[in-house]
């Protein structure tokens, strides 16, 4: 039958026992991360531990078992890396706050794991067939704008290091442009869906001599890249100053056309705009050359801010911005080595910032490559499952809904450590799980959630006939 | 603490780091082994306590009794390409076919574009053929005009089989 000659199926089986042993191993090795941190600080185990340990344990069991009630089938490796991720971030802010940084906030943080939680589990709930999101892909598209636009709003509308993303709602402040990223993954996924045939077919092909290059899409098909590049450039790049969620969005955006019509040439076309744009730019958005001249003359001492340039008021940290923060952090990284200081022996404090975008580097430093490694590979299964997940499902639209998730995931991964490493030039995103931030973790539990659904329903095995004996024989082919 | 200690401690942790993803790789086995070779190496082995409710390749079949008259729920598609998916049954009559506009189109060679239709009257559930070329089956008899269908009563569309369920 269909189900069986089907590879790509996920065999149906439940594994939930699989999935509360890693989760009980991940809430572990949180646990196990405070102990270190206070033994290697103090000599003696944390007076907090039992607080944290029964809350943000507790947590993480009740999912758990909420998982089991309403979505049985769903993948058995979501929770628990979604739960080391979220845990090592706690533990890590927890670490920050003896003797690092004055209000790291680990409680603030585990109360809004909290809350993300019972978000995720209210998607779960009630969200039993994400392809009714399909219905309303232009609504999708109008909400991830509007929220997109919401911090240019005056009143509420707050600036944070330069860049415009947040609102400030009177009790805490939000970065809208985490959600809208999901809003446009459903959009994206239902206007594919419909478009796909057009977007894929219709073509001119280039030819130099006998060979073909490429597949162009007709002139009039190039609509909603337009659209959204104008967008990502001039809305985001020159108006809010917000690079990482502009290249978020317009990689996200590249991605799921790739995924949906399978031609390069949309991906040729999008980056060449995208990088086009982002020369042009460049003479004129001061904030986008501080970030390149910081990235690619980071050591520079006039850039670095050294005593003898700050003397210099003419040196570009002066007059701009200085690459401490990013040389620090790879200074902090190389510091860690292969085995790290142990946590609670190093130093992150000097790194401006370091428990936000650049929490990366605190890890890097006291677990070491050996550590880091395993959170990159934790984030790595993540996307590696929402990609079989996709695989898996037989809705073009699920299809298109967990790949794009799964991309947005690993390119925000991407973004941000290759920012921290030095690899690109730093844009301002955070780890999902694992930085401090309530948007940035509730978006983080809402893709997981969605994910979560999603698997559920494809692994779920197909409904036998009640009857299997009074149907007429079907010949197969 | 000594420092000898503490590096234990350290190594230690990068270790139950380690466990965890390599727990997290066997869990993946699954897809690339499937089921049935966890069955045939849990059957040689005692269960490790990690998958004891894995289920069988063939689950057993859902609860719904045959013979006791309730309410259907929802419209379930156990055959054909489409198998797996469901539909929730609301006070609307639902179109099934090829067409675009049908309620659920089913992307099947022996359909045709408005095959047949299922609609609620006086709290029962019938199916309706709307003329298609190659007919609807309820059970084993071609359709000449609407018959109630009851939970669990399989409705044949060229290779697709419905049914209700509760």
């Amino acid at each position: 039958m269909s189900a069986a000659s089907n590879s790509l199926a996920l065999p149906p089986v439940k594994r939930r026992n699989a999935e509360l042993a890693m989760t009980l191993l991940a809430i572990g090795l949180t646990l196990y991360a405070l102990i270190e941190t206070g033994l290697t600080r103090n000599g003696e185990m944390p007076p907090q531990l039992f607080l944290y340990g029964g809350l943000f344990g507790g947590l993480a069991l009740l999912a758990h078992v909420f998982i089991r009630f309403f979505a049985p089938w769903s993948d058995p490796l979501l929770l628990p890396i979604a739960t080391l991720l979220n845990g090592l971030g706690i533990a890590m802010l927890w670490r920050l706050e003896q003797g690092e940084i004055e209000g790291a906030g680990p409680m603030n943080q585990l109360i809004l794991t909290a809350a993300s939680m019972a978000v995720f589990a209210g998607i779960i709930f009630f969200l039993k067939e994400p392809r009714t999101l399909q219905r309303y892909p232009y609504l999708m598209a109008l909400a991830a704008v509007v929220l997109l636009l919401l911090p240019l709003l005056p009143g509420i509308g707050m600036t944070v290091n330069g860049a415009r993303q947040w609102v400030n709602l009177g009790f805490t402040s939000l970065q809208p442009s985490e959600f809208a990223k999901i809003a446009l993954v459903i959009f994206l996924s239902g206007y594919m869906v419909s478009k796909r045939d057009v977007l894929s077919l219709a073509s001119k092909q280039v030819k130099v001599g006998r060979f073909k290059i490429l597949d162009l899409p007709r002139m009039r098909d190039m609509a909603p890249m337009a659209v959204m590049w104008g967008f990502c450039i001039i809305v985001l790049v020159i108006l809010m100053n917000d690079l990482g969620t502009s290249l978020m969005l317009f990689g996200t955006f590249l991605a799921m056309i790739y995924v949906a019509t399978h031609r390069s040439s949309w991906i040729v076309i999008g980056l060449a705009a995208f990088f086009g744009a982002c020369a042009l730019l460049y003479p004129f958005v001061h904030h986008f050359r501080v970030r390149m001249v910081t990235w690619l003359n980071a050591f520079d001492p006039e850039v670095y801010c050294t005593d003898a340039a700050l003397a210099n008021p003419d040196a570009f940290c002066n007059t701009a911005g200085n690459s401490q923060q990013l040389v620090r952090g790879l200074f902090a990284m190389a510091e860690g080595g292969m085995t790290g200081t142990g946590l609670g022996g190093g130093k992150p404090g000097f790194v401006f910032e370091v428990q936000n975008d650049f929490i990366f580097t605190a890890f890097g430093e006291e677990l070491g490559l050996t550590g880091v490694m395993v959170m990159l590979l934790a984030l790595t299964l993540l996307v590696e499952r929402g990609m079989r997940i996709a695989l898996a499902s037989k809705e073009l639209f699920i299809k298109m809904f967990a790949s794009g998730i799964s991309f947005l995931i690993g390119f925000q991964t991407f973004v941000v450590i290759g920012g921290v490493t030095r690899v690109i030039p730093m844009t301002g995103a955070t780890i999902p799980f694992v930085a401090k931030g309530g948007s940035a973790l509730l978006s983080s539990w809402v893709m997981l959630a969605l994910l979560m659904r999603m698997s559920n329903n494809a692994r779920k095995p197909a409904p036998q006939a009640i009857q299997d004996e009074g149907a007429t024989q079907v010949i197969q082919r | 603490m000594s420092d000898l200690t503490l590096m234990l401690i350290k190594i230690a942790y990068l270790a139950g780091l380690w466990l965890f993803v390599f727990m997290a790789v066997g869990v993946i086995r699954t897809d690339l082994l499937g089921a049935p070779a966890k069955s045939k190496r849990r059957s040689r082995s005692s269960p490790s306590g990690q998958d004891a409710t894995s289920a069988p390749r063939r689950p057993a079949a859902p609860k719904a009794p045959r013979g006791r008259r309730n309410e259907p729920r929802s419209l379930v598609v156990t055959k054909g390409p489409l198998a797996g998916n469901s539909l929730p049954l609301g006070p609307h009559p639902i179109l099934i076919g090829r067409a675009k506009d049908a309620t659920l189109v089913i992307n099947d060679d022996y359909a045709s574009g408005r095959h047949a239709r299922i609609y609620s009257e006086n709290g029962r559930w019938f199916v309706e053929d709307m003329g298609s070329t190659n007919g609807t089956y309820l059970g084993q008899q071609r359709l000449t005009r609407p018959q109630p269908v009851s939970v669990g009563q399989p409705i044949r569309i060229g290779k697709t089989v419905l049914e209700l369920r509760k």
